[in-house]
């Protein structure tokens, strides 16, 4: 009787995914009645709430996209430089005090660093390198999610180089190498799958990020890669429209379901691949 | 000094080796400074983003700020629905969470036996770790707000961040089980305790140290989340408290609560920062200071439990 | 304590002794410790050139410990100490001294170890490694001494058709021929072997005991075992060794045959250990 009742309460988790793909495919197809789905993967113009509205999903599409890329290229560089240095150089006190440090970044509440975005970030750039940089841009948040990703990919990372056996460090060593040729050359391609593993999952997170991007990078969809320009991401879509009236059953209502199956297929393409290159590289060894 | 090796006859490439090996110290260092420093950039920018809150919302902190409600007026607008609304709210998240991730949890570590049903709840439990935020606010719009009826109320809210912990909790209380050592679980059988009094007698009270961490762990998670919140429908203008759970006459404790329409502090600083309007951007400074605060105390607890449990183990 | 006849420099002796080889490195009261440990007592042992020396002894009693010394292997572990010397020949200097660069030292003295260890590349960059890190470039110079190295090792038969297979496609005996091939690219002074056989087959073990008496023409060896057969095949000195202190040392056929102290036949005899 008590394993019936446990039993049930793992199969909670396999009940909330069931819910989460029912309800995302029902609305969507309800969308679907209304859109067609080439105008919706092809058109560039989202605009759901006008008069005359439009339901091209890629603006959306493309404000993810470069708020992400902007974040892989801060986050990637540094959490694996990181990762290398904690992993290889750094000595236990100078470990002790970092990775307490790195979760911390990791804990912060993505609105705290929505508003530092917006209030800080942007003023910054506007101030010292960009002045024609517009109050809402993709820059400012793209930089910002990518520095609280770090933590991600630093750790992830460090994990898969700690994993490799002394045995093959001491072979590079014994052949004269230094501790940084023996990170480049023989750690890193060793960990290799497990630091790509890290670096999907992180994107798989930047994609899902919402609460910097709703704040900072302002909520006028629009089909551009240029970070400079303000931008709607799948997530701040969602989020836009829920805070308004939301009439149950509309097109507009039913689009936030669409929107939100197009993020889900996104992350879980690459959280599943993520999860399929941890699991090559753990088996290795 | 150094260099005490000198050329002997049958190397004459000691001289290059040496030199080499000064090449390569300074490229050594210069990557090991590189790799600091990328620690101490990213170090520093979460230092600017406190200070640069500290900085614009400690000043607005004041005890009327803490009990007013939201006002049109920045200046006399308060967080007191925000607060109310929060604690709520996380209440309900506690009480399902807990029995339902620590639940699963023992089913996993101590019932389930290899099959096809074990593996499916692992991958979903792995799977929704990943899941985005918001598409948890979808859900919940859909299954709790309209299917279920429960609207946009603490207990729609309280169920679907509690869903989001679920994989914290059910993670962390998993090792926390599995920490607990074999000879532990064959003493208490061999004294003849059914499975589920050796767990509920042995298993849980050994282990509670680490399951409390993934609580407060998924709890310091849900406090800050704002997204799923704001796709439910949580209003960012309530002026009034959502009713009292408990009361002064009888029957003394009331549900009606659960069902209130209500906002919570991660909603109030979304508001306030959206405002052009600088006022409100110092009182959405404010708001956050309060919310990085609880979020830090709470991971600060966590970690320091993680730690003690981890000293007092002796086997 | 023991006394151990030590030759030094080239030459006969005068008298009817035959000439002693040379040595190529000495080891002069060794002590080393773990933290708090005394790993090994004031050992004090010749390595004669171009011949085999083997180690041996029951586990734990330094054997590996002291071969690690010669490569400072223990400078890559916190809390541990060297004190005494060894003597690189003929250049007669300490390589345990702290003003001598550990990297210095590996660059000249190889090690082959227990569980092969070939990196995630190819054959070809496995064994070009050691000439990378030693700033060769040209292709030509390395595809020649990737192909002596890889002939040493005897293996280029076998891989010659695949050298840009990954290294971990080969079995396991091909694998510890592998990191020798790789070890002899750059011209070691003297070669280690930390147990190299004990992870492979009997008939990889075979060829790598061929491979080593081979190698001796070239190379000075030193090898520690835990299979005193291997030792009586492959070595021409033999220094036995228990809890940290060298019991006894000289020409292999004398410790087997006729071994000078107790200790040391209970061993070779199988009486413990």
């Amino acid at each position: 009787m008590i394993e019936f009742v446990l039993l049930c309460a793992g199969l909670v988790a396999v009940f909330t995914t069931a819910a989460i793909t029912v309800i995302l495919v029902y609305e969507s197809l309800g969308f679907f009645e209304f859109v067609s789905l080439w105008d919706f993967l092809t058109g560039t113009v989202w605009t759901p709430l006008f008069a005359n509205p439009s339901y091209g999903i890629l603006p959306l599409i493309s404000g993810t996209l470069t708020v992400t890329f902007i974040a892989l290229l801060v986050a990637v560089p540094m959490g694996t430089i990181i990762a290398i240095y904690l992993s290889e150089f750094a000595g236990h006190r100078v470990r002790e005090a970092v990775k307490p440090a790195l979760e911390m970044i990791a804990a912060v509440p993505t609105i705290v660093f929505g508003y530092f975005a917006l209030l800080f970030v942007t003023p910054l750039l506007q101030d010292t390198i960009l002045p024609n940089l517009p109050g809402f841009n993709m820059l400012a948040p793209g930089l910002v999610v990518g520095v609280a990703t770090i933590p991600t990919i630093a750790s992830l990372a460090e994990d898969a180089m700690r994993a490799v056996p002394m045995n093959m460090r001491e072979g590079a060593y014994a052949l004269g190498s230094n501790k940084m040729q023996v990170a480049l050359s023989v750690v890193m391609p060793a960990a290799v799958s497990g630091v790509v593993a890290a670096y999907v999952l992180a994107a798989a997170r930047a994609i899902g990020e919402t609460m910097v991007v709703a704040i900072a990078a302002g909520q006028n969809a629009n089909f551009t890669f240029n970070p400079m320009e303000a931008a709607a991401t799948l997530t701040a879509y969602i989020a836009q429209v829920s805070l308004g009236d939301l009439e149950h059953g509309s097109v507009a209502y039913r689009s936030i379901f669409a929107a939100g199956l197009v993020l889900l297929a996104m992350t879980l393409v690459l959280n599943v691949a993520g999860h399929f290159l941890r699991r090559r590289y753990w088996k290795a060894y | 000094m150094t260099a005490v090796m000198q050329p002997a006859v049958e190397r004459p490439d000691v001289q290059e080796m040496r030199r080499l090996v000064a090449a390569g110290k300074r490229n050594q260092l210069i990557f090991a400074m590189t790799g600091l420093a990328c620690t101490i950039f990213a170090v520093l920018v979460l230092l600017a983003a406190f200070l640069d809150l500290l900085f614009d919302g400690l000043p607005r902190l004041s005890w009327e700020f803490m009990t007013n409600f939201p006002s049109r007026r920045a200046t006399e607008a308060g967080i007191l629905s925000a607060w109310v609304g929060s604690a709520m709210v996380m209440l309900v998240t506690m009480l399902a969470a807990v029995p339902i991730g620590v639940g699963a949890a023992v089913y996993l570590e101590e019932y389930a036996k290899k099959n096809w049903v074990t593996d499916l709840i692992e991958i979903n439990v792995t799977n929704l770790a990943g899941v985005p935020s918001i598409v948890y606010g979808l859900l919940a719009l859909g299954l709790f707000v309209y299917q279920f009826g429960f609207g946009e109320s603490v207990l729609t809210a309280g169920l679907t961040l509690a869903l989001l912990i679920l994989p914290i909790v059910i993670v962390s209380s998993r090792e926390a089980l599995r920490a607990v050592p074999g000879h532990i679980r064959e003493a208490a059988y061999a004294m003849g305790a059914t499975r589920w009094q050796m767990i509920s007698d042995h298993l849980l009270p050994y282990s509670r140290g680490g399951i409390l961490t993934g609580i407060i762990l998924g709890m310091a998670e849900a406090i800050g989340q704002t997204a799923p919140i704001i796709t439910i429908g949580a209003l960012t203008f309530i002026a009034f408290l959502p009713p009292a759970p408990i009361t002064g006459e009888a029957p003394f404790v009331n549900f009606a609560w659960l069902w209130s329409e209500f906002t919570v502090l991660p909603i109030q600083m979304y508001n306030w920062v959206s405002r052009p309007d600088k006022a409100f951007q110092l009182n959405a400074a404010a708001a956050g200071v309060i919310l990085l605060a609880m979020t830090l105390v709470m991971n600060g607890l966590a970690i320091y439990l993680r730690y003690q449990v981890r000293k007092k183990i002796k086997w | 304590m023991v006394s151990i006849d030590l030759a030094v420099g080239g030459g006969a002796t005068a008298g009817a002794e035959a000439p002693r080889p040379p040595l190529k490195a000495e080891a002069r009261g060794l002590d080393f410790m773990y933290g708090d440990f005394k790993a090994l007592k004031a050992i004090d042992m010749p390595i004669h050139q171009n011949k085999v020396t083997a180690l041996i002894g029951p586990s734990g009693c330094g054997k590996s410990t002291f071969l690690r010394c010669f490569n400072r292997m223990h400078d890559l572990y916190p809390n541990t100490r060297y004190s005494g010397e060894i003597r690189l020949l003929p250049d007669d200097v300490n390589i345990l001294a702290k003003s001598v660069d550990p990297i210095e030292v590996r660059m000249r003295i190889g090690m082959v170890f227990q569980k092969p260890n070939p990196f995630p590349k190819s054959i070809y960059e496995n064994v070009a490694y050691g000439l990378r890190v030693r700033g060769v470039r040209s292709k030509a110079v390395l595809d020649e001494k990737v192909e002596e190295a890889l002939r040493g090792a005897a293996l280029w038969n076998e891989a010659k058709d695949r050298l840009n297979d990954l290294a971990f496609e080969m079995s396991g005996g091909q694998q510890q021929r592998l990191c020798i091939a790789r070890a002899l690219a750059t011209d070691p002074e003297l070669l280690l072997f930390d147990e190299p056989t004990s992870a492979l087959d009997p008939i990889a073990t075979a060829s790598i005991e061929e491979l080593m008496t081979e190698l001796s023409a070239r190379v000075t060896i030193l090898v520690v075992t835990h299979n005193m057969q291997q030792a009586a095949r492959v070595s021409d000195y033999t220094a036995y060794m228990y809890l940290g202190e060298l019991i006894e040392f000289g020409e292999t056929d004398q410790i087997f045959i006729k071994p000078k102290r107790k200790e040391t036949e209970d061993y070779i005899t199988g009486r413990f250990g």
